[in-house]
């Protein structure tokens, strides 16, 4: 079984962090994982994408053409990369920033107002943590537990950006169960 | 020790410090930068010394001096940085002292572009520099087993007294995975007392050592490059490595693949095996010396109707591909060298086209 994840925006949205949050805690299942950055001359405000690929055996191509789900955090992001989501597929749309759906009936969407759940929580930087959250709350990728606590060891070095975070995380899983 | 995930750059340099090297110098380049980046940390962490150099052609002559001294030196690069340096591998592999070099591909040629790309192989395994040198050539296809090579290339510099170069691409470079530090690829530093310019105050001897590469009596040369030729013949011997994959089915097609293309032709493998298609692969993991024996063997089975060299370059291993087969099967190269690497899919497509 091998699932991948390609999470989207722009650059200084946290795409890549998200991202590697995830495999963590996919490793930490005792998973194979691989976490490929779209690296290029890329700035903050331009695009950012990043795959992770979940699976039980050795992962051979580490580049994917169609992931098995989407966390689109801008609009040209759900443009470019929602027609290639496999069928079944959870797409995540954060709806503060794009107002459009996928266009797709065969996958399952959840549109997440993850900015504005962020900046309510006190600073948008967090919005990431929230789709994160709400993305593994809806998905099941990976246990719930798993990735909270992934979450809390990323920050546990950052002790004044831990209580923000911690608080999108809950806040993201609500938003993904609902 | 548990596994950590890890971007490989990142892991590349703590592998470095694990085999036990304490002198690292560089220069920045995508898609390489973060060795340089995450070893000006922990480099003085770990007692040792990490200095920027001014241009790779300083970094290729610092790692020279180092390593006429004794000391275990190493550096990473991307392609433009290597052939900088490669005037000065040369004159490592000419005077005969170990050293290490990493090169994250990046597309080329000129400065190219900064995503993966194997279109280095020719620079690495037949040259760069001028003169009858070779490097011993490794290929990784995973942050572990770049880890694992990184390690391993040390005491292989040591032992035949000449640069290792490991071969990497942007992908390998970028990509996290889990890893692993075996602790039993730790190694100490050989002694280099019979030959490196370590001070004679630091060893036991009378003997006066000298490091050179210049030999302007034509006896003295050629017994240089005969001494040279002696030890790649005995890598040919001792350290060809490769993995076999999908070998002991009645495959119709053999791939030859290494790197990160590799793992695309292990899914091509799986994927056309499940539509009842058996295709096996010779993945090199050592490109000097190259697995000869290994591709002519396996191509020359009943059965094995043709051979794909698959590489993110314009046909470059494809040669040494040919050169094992014979002409026994017909050979075709299929590749990529723009930064895209090539599709499951489209090689899957290629293969049943010619099946």
């Amino acid at each position: 079984m091998q699932n991948e994840v390609m999470f989207a925006g722009f650059g200084g949205q946290g795409i890549l962090l998200s991202a590697k949050i995830l495999a963590h805690a996919a490793m930490e299942e005792g998973f194979e994982v691989v976490w490929i950055p779209s690296y290029g001359p890329e700035m903050r405000g331009g695009t950012a994408y990043c795959t992770v690929v979940v699976s039980d055996r050795p992962i051979g191509s580490p580049i994917i053409k169609n992931p098995g789900h989407l966390v689109a955090m801008n609009k040209p992001s759900l443009l470019k990369f929602a027609p290639v989501v496999k069928p079944g597929g959870v797409i995540l749309i954060n709806s503060s920033l794009v107002p459009d759906r996928s266009g797709r009936g065969d996958v399952n969407e959840l549109s997440v107002p993850v900015t504005d759940i962020a900046k309510e929580l006190g600073s948008v930087k967090a919005a990431n943590i929230v789709a994160l959250s709400a993305f593994v709350a809806k998905s099941k990728i990976v246990p719930w537990e798993s990735i909270k606590r992934c979450i809390h060891d990323e920050f546990k070095e950052k002790t004044k950006f831990m209580e923000l975070n911690m608080k999108a995380t809950e806040e993201g899983r609500k938003a993904g169960e609902a | 020790m548990a596994k950590v995930l890890m971007k490989g750059n990142e892991a590349i340099g703590e592998a470095a410090i694990r085999a036990g090297c304490l002198n690292y110098f560089a220069y920045p380049i995508t898609p390489q930068s973060e060795v340089a980046e995450y070893l000006s940390k922990r480099m003085p962490e770990a007692g040792g010394v990490f200095l920027q150099g001014e241009s790779e052609v300083a970094v290729g002559y610092m790692i020279f001096g180092a390593a006429g001294a004794g000391a275990r030196v190493f550096t990473t690069s991307s392609s433009p940085g290597v052939s900088l340096m490669s005037e000065a591998i040369s004159y490592i592999a000419g005077a005969q002292c170990p050293a290490v070099f990493v090169n994250i591909i990046r597309g080329g040629p000129g400065l190219g572009g900064i995503l993966p790309s194997q279109a280095d192989y020719f620079q690495a395994t037949k040259g760069g520099g001028h003169g009858d040198y070779r490097l011993l050539v490794m290929a990784p296809a995973s942050v572990q087993e770049a880890v694992e090579m990184v390690m391993k290339a040390f005491p292989l510099a040591e032992k035949y007294r000449n640069p290792v170069m490991i071969l990497g691409d942007g992908l390998i470079g970028q990509m996290m995975e889990p890893v692993e530090f075996p602790d039993g690829l730790r190694s100490e530093p050989t002694n280099k007392d019979d030959w490196a310019t370590n001070g004679m105050d630091s060893r036991n001897s009378d003997k006066q050592n000298l490091v050179k590469s210049l030999f302007l009596d034509p006896k003295a040369l050629n017994d240089n490059n005969l001494a040279l030729k002696a030890k790649y013949d005995r890598m040919k011997i001792e350290e060809v490595r490769y993995e076999p994959y999908n070998l002991d089915s009645p495959y119709q097609a053999l791939i030859v693949s290494y790197g990160t293309m590799s793992r695309v032709c292990r899914t091509v493998i799986d994927n056309l095996k499940s539509e009842g298609i058996e295709v096996a692969m010779i993945r090199p993991q050592t490109l000097f010396p190259f697995p000869e024996k290994a591709i002519h063997d396996a191509a020359d089975v009943d059965g094995c109707k043709i051979v794909f060299s698959i590489e993110m370059s314009m046909g470059q291993m494809v040669e040494d591909v040919e050169r094992c087969i014979k002409g026994k099967r017909p050979v075709e190269w299929y590749g990529k060298c723009g930064g895209d690497v090539p599709t499951p899919e489209e090689i899957m497509e290629i293969i049943k086209e010619r099946l």
